[in-house]
């Protein structure tokens, strides 16, 4: 495995009584793609939130246990600030949701409030960037003032997108980010995905089991809130070592 | 445990079963090319050579299934194993009928010669191979990891058997020159019989990575040594 870029250790989150992760010990390869897979409830959105202290914002949860960014404690007094940690550790949602703004100031949103660009010539520089790694430049650029709201939904994910890595983050979370999407637009967003492994390191969660074999190198099967399995993905798929995980990924779950 | 969604292991079933039978019928094939060059049966050797095409249809059918289950299944894990084993398995057992029609077809010719002493040691060679065809099919279909490596060692009594034989019909070869042709037509049938041992071994392979999704690593020891009888090899 290549250098880890995050690591979760004995990581646990509370809903008010109930128990959605059970110290849970991860690293998360550097420059690589992991896929989070397994069936709803086991707890791999819940873990995934973890990661860029989304969970702070759900009253009820609880989370004891490490998270390291770069070796970096991200919860407790010595933790990274929230707000800058998720500069760092950015994320797209299940359902795109650009803001309902211009195309140009969803992208300049992050930049603007970081402080990182100059409005003017540097902000432009910015924004074009951020919408040519998302592959999405060409298709937009003479309607940079137009709604981002009025795109298509596969144009909307990729303005998600560009909107998260305008801020130079430097791991990308995404949780179901094609499950609303058709498969022409999926394929688009995979191919995005992996050309952003170049300079991100990326964390997907999916319900689609071809979509975690296209697109990652690494794979952990969470179940009932623990981690089963975690391998290279090519493993994973073609000789599981555990028996829940054969069962889940080739559709025999009891 | 079954699937969530019956049909698909409906689809898994109805492979498994056209290779069983596509096993059966090669086994049934091959026991009859030897039956055929025993007993001088050329009425025997016709039907075996006539019913090779029923074991061609079979692998088409496998070959149609699996692109079928791949296609519209995208199998992963052992199911993925299960389909990539049948075609491979499928292309083996068409080779193993097509060496024992082939056996059937030289066995025309041998009956209208007189019979030479190595039929003996030939017929012990089938049998062998026979054998070795039965076990490794039956480890395959029983996902049985373990015996198919077994068997797999078994391929060397096969080799040595063969190698003995090549030297006992050089030598009737040797003192009677009338024998040449039937030998040499005994010749090409006890190299058919070696090959068909070889395949039996890429079946236990191939049992061995389905069941456990490891491949074999080891090497086997290769004891077929005919092709170095008449000059001694170089170092």
């Amino acid at each position: 495995m290549a250098d880890a870029k995050m690591t979760t250790r004995r990581l646990a989150v509370h809903y008010g009584d109930k128990l959605a992760l059970k110290e849970v010990d991860l690293d998360i390869a550097a420059g690589e793609v992991t896929a989070l897979i397994g069936p709803s409830g086991c707890g791999k959105s819940t873990f995934l939130r973890c990661l860029n202290r989304m969970n702070d914002t759900v009253e009820s949860a609880r989370v004891s246990g490490e998270v390291t960014l770069d070796g970096q404690q991200i919860y407790g007094p010595a933790g990274i600030d929230p707000v800058l940690l998720r500069a760092r550790v950015g994320m797209v949602f299940q359902r795109p949701n650009p803001f309902p703004k211009s195309i140009y100031d969803n992208v300049a949103f992050g930049p603007r409030l970081h402080g990182l660009a100059a409005e003017g010539d540097e902000m432009d520089r910015v924004v074009q960037a951020g919408l040519e790694r998302a592959g999405l430049w060409a298709e937009v650029k003479d309607r940079l003032h137009e709604k981002g709201t009025g795109i298509s939904g596969g144009q909307q994910q990729r303005l998600c997108i560009a909107r998260a890595i305008a801020v130079e983050p430097e791991v990308i979370l995404m949780d179901e980010p094609c499950s609303a999407l058709d498969p022409i637009a999926t394929a688009k967003v995979e191919e995005l995905i992996d050309e952003l492994r170049e300079n991100f390191t990326i964390v997907i969660v999916t319900h689609s089991m071809q979509q975690a074999a296209r697109v990652s190198q690494y794979t952990a099967f969470f179940h009932l809130g623990s981690i089963i399995e975690v391998g290279a993905t090519e493993q994973v798929f073609t000789a599981p070592r555990n028996e829940l995980t054969q069962g889940y990924i080739t559709g025999r779950f009891g | 445990m079954p699937h969530i969604v019956k049909s698909f292991d409906i689809e898994l079933g109805r492979l498994e079963e056209g290779l069983a039978r596509m096993g059966g019928l090669a086994e049934t094939q091959l026991a009859a090319a030897i039956e055929a060059l025993e007993e001088r049966d050329s009425g025997l050797a016709a039907r075996v050579m006539a019913d090779d095409g029923k074991v061609d249809a079979g692998e088409s059918f496998i070959n149609e299934q699996t692109v079928k289950v791949l296609a519209l299944r995208a199998p992963v894990a052992d199911d993925l194993r299960t389909v990539v084993a049948a075609l491979k398995v499928a292309g083996e057992i068409e080779r193993i009928a097509d060496l024992a029609a082939n056996a059937a077809k030289r066995s025309l010719v041998l009956n209208q010669l007189p019979p030479v002493a190595p039929m003996r040691s030939l017929i012990r060679l089938g049998r062998l191979a026979l054998e070795l065809v039965k076990e490794v099919l039956d480890s395959y279909f029983n996902h049985d990891a373990d015996r198919a490596l077994a068997l797999r060692e078994r391929d060397q009594e096969l080799d040595d058997v063969y190698s003995a034989l090549f030297r006992e019909i050089l030598t009737y070869m040797m003192e009677d020159p009338r024998t040449i042709t039937p030998c040499s037509h005994l010749m090409f049938i006890a190299k058919n019989l070696e090959r068909i041992g070889d395949h039996a071994t890429n079946i236990a392979e191939l049992t061995y990575y389905r069941a456990t999704g490891k491949p074999v690593t080891e090497e086997r020891t290769k004891r077929d040594v005919s092709a170095f009888i008449g000059a001694e090899p170089r170092e």
